[in-house]
Order: C-alpha cells, then sequence, then structure tokens
C-alpha cells in the first residue's frame, strides 16, 4: 500500500552543505536535503549511517553535548536553525521530537502533557484540561487514559507510554514533528497504531521519522532518504525509492542484498 | 553418540564442579551466619539492658547526679535538634553540589578535584572534625555550644549527601532529559522537575542514611557541644546528646548511670533501625 501525493510541496526544512562531526569522526558528510511540509519523509539506512545524527540537528539536540558540532545551514522555513538569534527552547517549541524509547516523565498522566504546555502558554485549568484531551484524542490515547489522568505515566504500557510521549509532543503544538524510531521498542499492534498516527499527523505537522523498518517506510512515508556512512545516497517520492531506485545503493538496501 | 571417555570426563567434571559449588556455598553461609551472630548479640544485649533502663522517667525527666532518679530528656531532645538542624544545614548544600557534579560539570577537572576532596572528606574519621571544628568554633568563643556541634555534623552529612545524590541522579537515564531538553524546557526547569524528581526516592534515602550516621556520632560533638545537665534551648551554650551522655555515663562507676546509658544505646539503636528501614522502603516503592 503505497501512497504518492502529487501536489504542490513547499519546502519546510532545507539542509544545505551540512557536516557532523562527533569530535574527530566526520558523522554526516555534505548532505543536501529538502524536506517538504506537510508530509513524512523517512530516513532509512543501515545503523551507524547518520540518520538520527540528521534528525538530532533539526531541533540542536546535539548541542546537549560539547563535543558534537554541526557546520552548514538548516533554514527552517528559509531561516538558518544552526546560527539563529533566537532561543533553542523557541526553536524546540516548533520542532518536537519523539524517542525510540518511551520517556515518560515521574508524574501524571495529565501533568506529562501540561509540563510542556505550561512552558509557553498561561492557560487556565479549563483551557488546559481542553489542551490535554486534544493531544489525548490526537494521539488516539484519551479513550485508554481519561479515567485515569492522576495515575503515574509509567503505569502506562510500553505502546500508550510512546503515544503519550506523542500527545506530549503535539500538546504544545509544533510545526514540525520529529520521530527518532518511534516504533522499535513496541509490540505489532501498538506498532500499528503509531504508525496509523503518524499518516494522520501529517494533515497538521511536517513529520520526520527515522526507521530500521523499511516496511514502515513503505507503509506510512511519501519521500524517503536512503544513507549510507554518513552520505545522503538517494532521496525521492517513496514509491519512485522503492520501485525504481536510480541508484544502485539503494537498491541493493531495500532489496534486502545488503544491510 | 557420546563416546564413553567424553561421558566418563564429563561426570568426573562435573562431580568436581558440584563439589567446589557446595564448599563456596558453605563458606558463604558461614561468613553470613559470623556477622548475624555478633549483630543479633549485640541487639540482644541493647533490648535486655536497654528495657531495663527504660521507663516514661527516662524520657521526661533530667540527667540526673550519680545516685539519683532521672532520665534522658534534655539529651534525647539535644540529639534531635542538633542532629535535626546538621541535616537541615547539610542537606541543601550537599544536594546542590551532588546537582552540580551530576548536571553542570560531569568530566570537567573542577568536578574531579571536588569529587577527590569529598571522598577524603566521605572518609575522615570523624573525631578530626571534631578537633577541626573545636579548633575554629569552640576555642575563639572560649565556650562549647550546640552551634559547634550542629557544625560539626553538617560536615559530616555533606559528603555522604554529596555522593548519594551524584549517584541517584547519574542513574537517571539521558533519554529523560533529553525528551525534557526536546519540548523546550530550560536546564534549571529539566533538572527540578524531571531528574530531581526521577531521583527523588535515592536522594531522600541517602540523607536518611546520613541522618542514621550523625545520629550515633560521638566524636564530633565530645568536642563541640560537649554536654549539659539541664535543658538548654539556645544554640551559643554547651548542650546534651544521647551519644555523649552515653558515652559520660557508661564510663561512671554509678549503677543508675550504667542503667541510662544502656537505655540510651537502646533508643538509639531503634532511631536508627528505623531510619535504615526506612531507607529500605523508600528505594523499594520506586522499582
Amino acid at each position: 500500500m503505497l501512497k504518492t501525493d502529487t501536489g504542490p510541496t513547499s519546502t519546510k526544512i532545507a539542509v544545505k552543505k551540512l557536516n557532523f562531526y562527533y569530535g574527530k569522526f566526520h558523522a554526516l558528510k555534505n548532505i543536501n536535503l529538502e524536506i517538504p511540509a506537510g508530509k513524512v519523509t523517512a530516513f532509512i539506512g543501515p545503523s551507524g549511517c547518520g540518520k538520527s545524527t540528521l534528525l538530532r540537528v533539526f531541533n540542536r539536540m546535539f548541542e546537549l553535548y560539547p563535543e558534537q558540532r554541526a557546520e552548514g545551514q538548516i533554514l527552517l522555513d528559509g531561516d538558518d536553525l544552526l546560527t539563529s538569534k533566537e532561543d533553542v527552547a523557541l526553536l524546540r517549541a516548533k520542532v518536537g521530537m519523539v524517542f525510540q524509547k518511551p520517556t515518560p516523565f515521574p508524574m501524571s498522566i495529565f501533568d506529562n502533557i501540561a509540563f510542556g504546555v505550561k512552558l509557553f502558554e498561561d492557560l487556565n485549568a479549563t483551557d488546559m484540561e481542553e489542551r490535554v484531551e486534544w493531544a489525548l484524542r490526537k494521539s488516539a490515547l484519551w479513550g485508554e487514559v481519561k479515567d485515569k489522568l492522576n495515575q503515574n505515566g509509567s503505569s502506562l504500557s510500553g505502546g500508550q507510554q510512546q503515544r503519550l510521549c506523542i500527545a506530549r509532543g503535539i500538546a504544545i503544538k509544533p510545526e514540525v514533528l520529529l520521530l527518532d524510531e518511534p516504533c522499535s521498542a513496541l509490540d505489532p499492534i501498538s506498532t500499528a497504531k503509531v504508525e496509523e498516527l503518524i499518516v494522520e499527523l501529517k494533515t497538521d505537522y511536517t513529520v520526520v521519522i527515522v526507521t530500521h523498518n523499511m516496511q514502515q517506510a513503505a507503509r506510512c512515508s511519501d519521500y524517503t532518504a536512503y544513507m549510507y556512512l554518513g552520505d545522503l545516497i538517494e532521496f525521492g517520492a517513496t514509491e519512485q525509492m522503492f520501485f525504481k531506485p536510480t541508484r544502485k545503493e539503494t537498491e541493493d538496501y531495500i532489496t534486502g542484498r545488503f544491510g | 553418540m557420546m563416546s564413553p571417555a567424553l561421558q566418563k570426563s564429563r561426570a568426573a567434571k562435573f562431580a568436581q564442579r558440584n563439589l567446589v559449588n557446595h564448599i563456596a556455598t558453605a563458606l558463604a553461609l558461614a561468613a553470613m551466619a559470623f556477622g548475624l551472630f555478633w549483630l543479633f548479640w549485640i541487639l540482644i544485649e541493647t533490648v535486655r539492658l536497654g528495657i531495663g533502663g527504660l521507663s516514661l522517667a527516662t524520657l521526661t525527666e533530667m540527667t540526673p547526679p550519680p545516685n539519683e532518679e532521672g532520665g534522658l530528656a534534655n539529651a534525647i531532645y539535644g540529639s534531635a535538634l542538633m542532629v535535626g538542624l546538621a541535616t537541615l544545614v547539610g542537606t541543601p548544600i550537599g544536594v546542590m553540589a551532588g546537582i552540580y557534579l551530576a548536571e553542570f560539570d560531569k568530566t570537567g577537572w573542577i568536578s574531579n578535584v571536588i569529587r577527590f576532596v569529598n571522598d577524603i572528606l566521605l572518609s575522615a574519621p570523624s573525631i578530626v572534625i571534631g578537633l577541626f571544628v573545636y579548633a575554629i568554633a569552640v576555642n575563639p568563643f572560649k565556650t562549647f555550644s550546640a552551634a559547634a556541634g550542629v557544625f560539626a555534623l553538617a560536615l559530616i552529612v555533606i559528603p555522604v549527601v554529596i555522593r548519594t545524590t551524584e549517584n541517584m541522579l547519574h542513574l537517571v537515564p539521558s533519554g529523560l532529559r533529553e525528551a525534557a531538553y526536546a519540548l523546550g524546557a530550560p536546564k534549571w526547569k529539566v533538572i527540578l522537575s524531571i531528574t530531581l524528581k526521577a531521583a527523588r526516592a535515592g536522594v531522600i534515602t541517602g540523607v536518611l542514611l546520613a541522618v542514621a550516621r550523625i545520629a550515633g556520632e560521638t566524636a564530633p560533638l565530645l568536642f563541640t557541644a560537649l554536654s549539659n545537665q539541664f535543658w538548654t534551648s539556645t544554640l551559643d551554650q554547651p548542650m546534651a546528646s544521647l551519644p555523649v551522655t552515653i558515652f559520660k555515663f557508661a564510663m561512671s562507676p554509678y549503677e543508675n548511670w550504667q542503667k541510662l546509658a544502656w537505655a540510651g544505646v537502646f533508643l538509639i539503636t531503634v532511631a536508627v533501625l528505623a531510619l535504615n528501614i526506612a531507607a529500605r522502603v523508600l528505594t523499594r516503592n520506586k522499582n
């Protein structure tokens, strides 16, 4: 089941001549890439190819670690976010991220979602309740947790925790949602739910997903980027990438001859 | 099919391993029995002799002169006050230093120096700390004082709390921090609302263990708060405490003092036991 949206697309994030270093290790080599707005873009490639690294540049997560360094430009709606004077917190409010392992905060389900909202907005109690419900409905979790919003977030199952993290991410109303292998710790049923969610999310957000699972990329992405050893090998519409890849390396990886 | 030679060698090896296994188990059990033997003897003696000296008067009356009736009220009060104040002073300093080491400067040379010095302070004999405080807080004022006692006890609390706070914060998975940063939370908010909260049970356990440690310290108080026959609430006067009173009474030739010393030992043991159990329960609830 492949989907191709052929309508006109604008670019949300443009990566220009990006190089990335872990200390002396050159992890991303001269990456150029345009991520379309309102679509799901998947990064695939074998372990260590740099797909998560690339994702973590988009919200400047790498800056937490002093030995990591990015050179080049990343234009978010035309403004370079790497050299922006804007506080990194405001960037992260626009570019949300969900991680591989579910990370519920040590607080109630309600507070897990309210935590991020409170950082940027002063909502009264009713508005906050509405926002929490909205985020939980959006992430298809409301029905399962509406009677236990005061329970600790870690009391949920793994799949529910991951949807809670997605709800937490969208509650602050970002424009871009970065998903770093969001299903790798989940069972097949939870994975299906999260994938359904990803497809729905693109009506409001630009979604970028890193995945090890090629079927997942095929199922839920519009565009796919194949990376290998820090190079971007090929980028294109998902259908084209899976049926008529222009590069031999891509074909080898996708057909399972390699990787 | 297995060859008979292989079968035989396997059986022999297995018997040998089994024997080593039994010997190791027996040695481990013996070591445990040895430890428990002394522990239980101490507890039984404490209870047997302590209960004898314990009465309502122990909790309500002042320490008596030799051969008169009395209790330990002023010593209990002094201990509770000084231990409480030392914990109140030492905990914030220790927690903040622990946060610095775990969250702000994990690998810098300043942190390494702090860790090294802290380890020395952690294992410093308490009599050294007692003498140090005597030199800087008792000698210049020409009087022993409860404040100096609090100072000495706080110096013992701080390194324990620094160490446990740092260790507990290190146990918080970095993914949790990253998730909070990814929402745009500032560093202080991440530390206070996420990491410290996730490590809360462990940090409190560290504080409880520090309290248990100073509750029984005698040497630092001997040189600082000394002791007092009477009930005092002012910090610039000498103040009685359970450990020092026990020390004084147990060494005396008077039978009523010796009885009260055992009652004091019993009280301290029960308090320390309760603190340790509380620490255990807290860490268990976390998991």
